[in-house]
């Protein structure tokens, strides 16, 4: 069993490296004063200096770390109440085909999701901006919520429910007390994979935004047209420091909620 | 089952979410499929759509590479996932496989074109053995290889939190019962983390059915998919009728796939627990 | 569910204060006070020091976004929910956003400085009064190579592309236009042809290109040859432009036959609010010395013939870039086809990169 995991631990570290080879590579020639990344000049902080000096670069960074987080928030929410409904409905086949319908815009192609928002928003006489934006990163979100949550509520064992509403709880107490602390973990997923998937996209956003709001993406994007500029790798190493501190802090929290968790998972297993 | 349980208002804004972002858009490229470009009724895209070698060449060649990035990604991710059930911080481990993700697609493949390039991190590791400049990019290893790393992460998170949930006292069981590691495998571990599996499957064969910005930046558009055809119809042609067609069609096939990876496992565990 | 409230809590304060806190980043970066100027316009196709330049001057607050297309910007705009003041299409587009009624009539008398334009850039066939469009920047499709890997000269008509020795070694342009375009000018068809058969006699032509080609993409094209990626690269002048000034093994060619001439102009949508910001935007920019200032910026051909004496001589005196009138006549203007044939183009070249081997 310990040479098991010790040969695990290789492995996972084999992946890991793979997983941040480009963004190594990405944060590497940050430091390069040359112009490409093929060869690294000298060591330089210039790229960085440029950077804090570009204002607007520097808006539209926040502002999609804010899109991320609001978009992610309310998909989340919006998600697990999903997820609690499709776990109530009685007939399989109800499930089924909320869960097909649920899956649609997760496996649909952005181009044609991005489209059928700019029509469907020229049809409402919706105005081009953050907001337009913002409902198409949480519609586009709300799946994998609804698919990170439902596996938590199914092996949920449903009698603890039942035992519940049978000794008095009040719906609100049972949701409370044994759906949420249930469905935790496939809350804190879900949200997680919108957020990887409101930074992540492209697509999309580039359909439906205008008047003056831009994402990191569509900004890149047009930046690219140059060539890949490595004040671009210098604001990579800076998202990657941030998001760094945050898995620090979430890893701070988690494995205090961990000792408590253990208690409460023993009661439900 | 009691029936007690009903699903109450707390839901209104998922239905409304279905019927507005899920069901309305739908309902919008139906209608652009069934559509010419002056708004008449037709089944003319259709028509061209089936009458015409490319279009099926070209959902051939799409199920192909999907198929190869799903396989490529499933053998990589299930030990992955597996062996992060055994470790202690796990939630640490599952972030730090997330946290690539964080950092934007385009990004990352821009960090790839010079990793893969004639001059790149490869080449330049190649040469160190005295072997010549191997060509990369621009072909179709190079872009399996991107999407593949792309997807990694999104296969992980599944498997893992089906792995998570079977108790381990099965496992445990199965050996002491004189399993072999393939039999308890086979018998027990496969089973019971197939509906992580599938959803992995389902969360990455179709989006790969339709990847665009990979097959233009690492395949240098030698790689066609029917996400490029949709992306040009709408984008460069601007014949939305005929990119909604092509639509229609994913639409269709993501239905077939998820019938194959229905949910029939989730069925198993939960007699397994009653 | 305490800890899920906290946690909630927490991303609200956050989103609240990355709110204000872009908020202020975007308040200090722009003249407060100023009326709204917003200008549509392809990715770094500007010197921002004319930006900064005419918002001293005049007191707007310029707002600048980019496209990537014309497609997608006609897109936009067509959609509504935008109020672009000021956008820049291609040739072909500005007919047909004129016929899609998206244009408002230029006021010419209020573009005094129109009068330094070349008459060569004027009364073209996509617009032949200029009455909806000025012309911003204009140049050709050609043929850039790199002189460590070709001898310089033997490249001189597009049938030299067609050679074994290019093996694997051409990057080409993703637009079915041009490609197309290219393969029917070394026939010596028109660019614009509508005839089925030279269609697909270029197509065909194409075809046999497919073992040359090592990919087929459109703004990285310039990053790949600055790094000696590939041999060969067909693009637009001033894309070339910046490649030869950031690799001196580098060389444009306008080859032979002929080839295609194009133009970005200057058009007013009628989603416009600010007509006086927008009309003061162009005036600003057809002044000789800021149109040379962004010509050498951006290095695209100006078609402001007055501000080419303000231009380093190496530039102006370089016939592939700046060629003489009589080159000119015989390039070739796109037209706007009609949407059929449009698709017929990106039928067949979609077809073509399926099976580019």
């Amino acid at each position: 069993m310990n040479k098991h995991t010790w040969l695990g631990k290789i492995y996972l570290w084999l992946v890991l490296i793979l997983l941040y080879l480009p963004i190594g590579y990405l944060i590497f020639y940050s430091f390069s004063s040359g112009r490409n990344m093929n060869h690294f000049k000298q060591f330089t902080w210039l790229h960085y200096q440029t950077l804090f000096q570009d204002n607007r670069l520097l808006a539209i960074f926040l502002q999609t770390i804010l899109l991320a987080l609001l978009s992610g928030l309310i998909a989340t929410a919006i998600g697990t109440t999903g997820a609690v409904m499709i776990d109530r409905l009685q007939q399989k086949r109800q499930q089924k085909v909320f869960l097909a319908l649920n899956n649609v815009l997760m496996v649909s192609p952005d181009v044609i999701i991005g489209a059928s928002f700019l029509i469907f928003f020229t049809a409402l006489g919706i105005q081009l901006n953050f907001g337009s934006v913002l409902i198409s990163h949480v519609a586009f979100s709300i799946p994998i919520v609804v698919l990170m949550v439902l596996p938590k509520l199914k092996e949920m064992d449903h009698t603890l429910v039942d035992a519940a509403s049978d000794l008095g709880a009040s719906p609100r107490q049972i949701f409370s007390r044994i759906l949420i602390p249930a469905m935790m973990p496939g809350i804190a997923a879900g949200f997680f994979m919108a957020l990887t998937y409101s930074l992540d996209d492209f697509a999309v956003t580039f359909f439906v935004t205008g008047n003056g709001f831009t994402t990191l993406s569509v900004e890149i994007y047009s930046r690219a047209r140059q060539g890949i500029d490595l004040e671009i790798n210098a604001l990579s190493t800076i998202i990657f420091l941030f998001v760094l501190v945050l898995v620090f802090i979430y890893y701070l929290l988690t494995t205090r909620r961990f000792k408590k968790n253990g208690k409460i998972g023993g009661v439900i297993k | 089952m009691k029936n007690k349980r009903h699903p109450g208002l707390f839901a209104i804004p998922y239905v409304l979410w279905i019927a507005f972002f899920v069901i309305l858009p739908i309902l919008l490229i139906v209608w652009y499929s069934f559509t010419n470009t002056n708004q008449h009724l037709t089944l003319q895209n259709y028509h061209t759509f089936f009458a015409n070698g490319t279009f099926l060449r070209m959902s051939l060649n799409s199920f192909w590479y999907a198929f190869l990035i799903t396989l490529a990604t499933l053998l990589i991710s299930y030990p992955a996932a597996y062996f992060l059930t055994k470790l202690k911080k796990q939630q640490f481990w599952l972030l730090l496989i997330i946290l690539p993700t964080w950092i934007n697609l385009l990004l990352k493949a821009y960090a790839f074109i010079g990793i893969l390039g004639r001059q790149g991190l490869v080449n330049q590791f190649l040469q160190l053995f005295g072997l010549g400049p191997v060509n990369m990019l621009f072909t179709n290893f190079g872009f399996l290889l991107v999407a593949t790393y792309i997807e990694i992460p999104f296969m992980i998170l599944p498997i893992y939190n089906a792995i998570v949930a079977i108790d381990p006292a099965l496992i445990q069981a199965s050996e002491d019962l004189g399993a072999s590691k393939w039999q308890t495998f086979r018998f027990v571990l496969w089973p019971l983390s197939r509906a992580g599996v599938e959803s992995g499957i389902q969360a990455i064969f179709i989006p790969s059915l339709s990847l665009f910005m990979l097959t233009r930046l690492i395949g240098g558009n030698r790689v066609i998919t029917l996400g490029t055809a949709i992306e040009e119809y709408f984008m460069t042609t601007m014949n939305w009728n005929m990119g909604a067609t092509i639509g229609v069609i994913l639409i269709v096939m993501m239905i077939l796939v998820m019938l194959l990876t229905g949910n029939k496992p989730a069925h198993g565990r939960r007699m397994h627990h009653e | 569910m305490k800890r899920l409230m906290i946690a909630v809590g927490a991303i609200l304060l956050a989103c609240l204060t990355l709110w204000g806190a872009s908020l202020k980043l975007t308040e200090s970066s722009v003249a407060s006070g100023g009326k709204r100027l917003i200008i549509y316009n392809w990715g770094d196709y500007i010197d921002p020091a004319l930006i900064k330049k005419f918002e001293k001057k005049t007191g707007y607050q310029v707002i600048y976004q980019t496209f990537d297309s014309n497609e997608a910007m006609y897109t936009k705009i067509n959609q509504g929910g935008t109020a672009y003041d000021l956008t820049i299409p291609s040739d072909y587009m500005v007919t047909k956003m004129r016929r899609g009624k998206l244009l408002r009539p230029l006021a010419l008398q209020r573009i005094p400085n129109r009068k330094y334009l070349g008459h060569d850039f004027l009364h073209k066939s996509f617009d032949v009064k200029n009455a909806y469009s000025l012309p911003y920047f204009w140049g050709t499709l050609g043929i850039v190579y790199n002189d460590r890997l070709v001898k310089p000269g033997s490249i001189k008509t597009w049938d030299d592309l067609w050679q074994r020795r290019f093996r694997h070694n051409i990057l080409l342009v993703d637009s079915a236009r041009d490609m197309i375009g290219m393969s029917l000018a070394s026939m010596h068809y028109s660019m614009n042809t509508t005839n089925a058969l030279q269609l697909h006699l270029a197509k065909a032509k194409l075809d046999q290109l497919g073992p040359n080609i090592k990919a087929i993409i459109s703004d990285e094209l310039k990053m790949y040859m600055i790094q000696n990626e590939a041999a060969v690269g067909v693009t637009w002048s001033g894309e070339a432009a910046e490649m030869l000034s950031n690799n001196r093994h580098l060389h444009y060619v306008l080859p032979k036959p002929y080839s295609n001439l194009w133009f970005d102009n200057f058009v007013i949508p009628k989603t416009a609010k600010n007509l006086a910001g927008a009309y003061a935007f162009i005036n600003f920019m057809l002044n000789p010395k800021n149109a040379a200032q962004n010509a050498a910026y951006v290095g695209y051909a100006s078609p402001v013939q007055a501000a080419w004496q303000h231009l380093p001589q190496a530039v102006r005196r370089d016939r592939s870039f700046y060629p003489t009138q009589k080159m000119v006549k015989k390039l070739m203007v796109f037209k706007d086809l009609p949407p059929k044939m449009v698709q017929k183009y990106n039928d067949l070249f979609l077809e073509f990169k399926m099976y580019a081997r």
